[in-house]
């Protein structure tokens, strides 16, 4: 009769034990795997369609005074921007979401710049920049139009 | 090759495997955010140097499989 252990030759001690065949085996699986995250990453940017917008009315400019803010969704109903009355005929808008963590940002006046009380990152209000902070790109800018007394958004620059 | 000599190389070839996963995860991280951020000139070649980086990582793994076989064979 066969006895257990030598079924099974290796004791409870070292079955944990990795080889270095087995490790390097195991990096080098790592390193396919990330090869084909760059490969998927390659087919969604070949893949990706440009995304038609449509326009539509954000704000009146009499709604917002200079230096006052106004929240409002843009494309989809999800995503939240905002639009700042930066002088008496100029507006700007921006995606809400910070792109570190996707914290809502929001319009600090003094400083003049859109802050996410997350982690202190700031955005230029000019162009979306990030001047200081964690957030890896700027800000996705809401292109805009007016008509008249209207301010139509018409589309997002990334 | 001794087996002192062949363990030498083997944690050689292994710290170089490890140097080299630094470096795709750094570029994988960099492509990604090159992706959402819209500037898709460099994915392309991102993909052609993790590809360069994967292909060193099995040529190492292959190098270290050689020398334990030697090393075994010799011993």
């Amino acid at each position: 009769m066969k006895r257990l252990e030598d079924e099974f030759a290796i004791d409870t001690a070292t079955e944990q034990y990795v080889t270095r065949r087995q490790f390097s085996k195991f990096l080098v699986l790592t390193s396919l795997g990330m090869f084909a995250g760059n490969l998927w990453i390659l087919f969604k940017s070949w893949f990706r369609h440009p995304t038609a917008y449509t326009e539509r009315i954000v704000a009146g400019m009499n709604e917002i005074g200079v230096g006052e803010v106004k929240l409002f969704s843009y494309p989809e109903p999800t995503d939240s921007c905002i639009l700042i009355r930066t002088a008496a005929d100029q507006v700007v808008a921006y995606s809400q979401k910070c792109t570190h963590l996707s914290c809502a940002v929001y319009y600090a006046k003094k400083a003049a710049r859109l802050e996410c009380p997350c982690h202190e990152g700031y955005f230029s209000v000019t162009d979306g920049s990030v001047p200081q902070g964690p957030p890896p790109r700027p800000l996705p800018r809401i292109l805009l139009r007016r008509e008249g007394n209207q301010i139509i958004a018409t589309g997002v620059q990334l | 090759m001794s087996r002192k000599g062949g363990s030498t190389a083997i944690e050689g070839a292994m710290g170089l495997i490890a140097i080299l996963l630094i470096v795709q995860m750094w570029l994988l991280t960099a492509t990604l955010a090159a992706f959402l951020a819209g500037h898709d000139e460099t994915i392309l070649p991102a993909a052609l140097i993790s590809g360069i980086i994967f292909a060193a990582c099995a040529g190492l793994f292959i190098f270290i499989r050689r020398i334990d076989a030697t090393v075994r064979a010799t011993r």
